[in-house]
């Protein structure tokens, strides 16, 4: 018998942290797997951002650096600057790239710098409770805003991949998600695709990865992923936002 | 015919395995804990797996070998 399906080489041992039905492993593994597929564990460097996915560096085999909350891409920058024969990916979450690193990621897009982001999107704050993010969805119940999120109040959510599509600088921006197995296996497309435009020097490419947060969402993992398509995806439509190569976009 | 392989102990029971598998041959054992203390998927219906990896793709901790 051959193996079909097997934990990818490019994942430790270590077991996830995360919470049972965290997208967050899934997303862990597709990266894991398009690193092993271009044969790039031995010069990945892998940045890790502030919030569940703050231990990433357990989990990757590859070198990987912790970064100040927000700062993933500008570190990144800096890696990919000094070192431009590794292949330099940030993994972040929306707390973390949308909301105190919206800078960094804004002007590292602006600049075109060839680094490669992976952003997790899960409308919430996972790691310190579940409290309102930049990307909650109108009404959306969390920990601040109790009574749902009130736009009159707050402001609307941020959709990224959209406001950076319309920068001048990015090679590759796509939206992808991961409540299904069809749309794992093209979230993983994506992946790859962002990766293989690092490798051919193309620039900047964000693959936003609309995930689920089951504790804080207060849900059951399937519930999560659910909501995650009759809530989140109409307001997160899952496409490739820009694509200069193939002329998509901007 | 497949083979599926849970490595158990790891499992945390939130069941994606069992909803995404199209012949629902997947199951969380109740009555079981597992190190972790959670009650583990576990392959109820071997004969009619077709070895797709389905619940491979959905599984978030990477429990789960899929031989064919």
């Amino acid at each position: 018998m051959a193996v079909v399906f097997e934990k990818p080489k490019s994942l430790t041992d270590a077991p996830f942290h995360y919470c049972p039905g965290c997208p967050h492993g899934i997303i862990h593994r597709l990266v894991a797997e398009v690193i092993d597929e271009l044969g790039i564990e031995g010069k990945a460097i892998g940045v890790a951002p502030v919030g569940c996915a703050v231990m990433a560096y357990d989990y990757f085999t590859c070198d990987m650096i912790e970064a100040p909350h927000g700062r993933a891409p500008a570190v990144a920058t800096g890696i990919k600057r000094c070192r431009p024969d590794n292949v330099v990916f940030t993994y972040q979450g929306d707390g973390d790239l949308a909301s105190i690193g919206m800078a960094e990621t804004v002007h590292s897009a602006a600049r075109n710098e060839n680094i490669t982001v992976i952003f997790v999107n899960n409308a919430i704050y996972g790691m310190t409770g579940g409290q309102m993010a930049p990307t909650s969805l109108p009404g959306q119940v969390t920990q601040t805003s109790p009574y749902g999120r009130d736009v009159k109040h707050c402001g609307w959510p941020i959709r990224v991949s959209e406001m950076l599509a319309t920068l001048e600088g990015p090679e590759y921006v796509a939206r992808v998600a991961v409540n299904n197995v069809k749309n794992v296996k093209n979230a993983k497309k994506a992946i790859k695709r962002a990766f293989e435009n690092q490798i051919e020097g193309k620039g900047f490419s964000l693959v936003e990865v609309v995930s689920a947060c089951p504790t804080n969402w207060g849900m059951t993992p399937k519930a999560a992923l659910e909501w995650v398509e009759s809530d989140m995806l109409p307001y997160y439509p899952i496409g490739v936002y820009k694509d200069r190569s193939a002329g998509e976009g901007k | 015919m497949a083979k599926v392989t849970f490595n158990t102990d790891m499992c945390k029971g939130c069941g994606l395995c069992v909803d995404a598998c199209p012949k629902n041959c997947l199951a969380i054992a109740d009555d079981k804990l597992n190190q972790k203390g959670y009650s583990p998927a576990y392959m109820q219906y071997e004969e009619k797996c077709i070895g797709c990896a389905f619940c491979a793709t959905m599984c978030p901790d990477c429990i789960i070998t899929v031989e064919k």
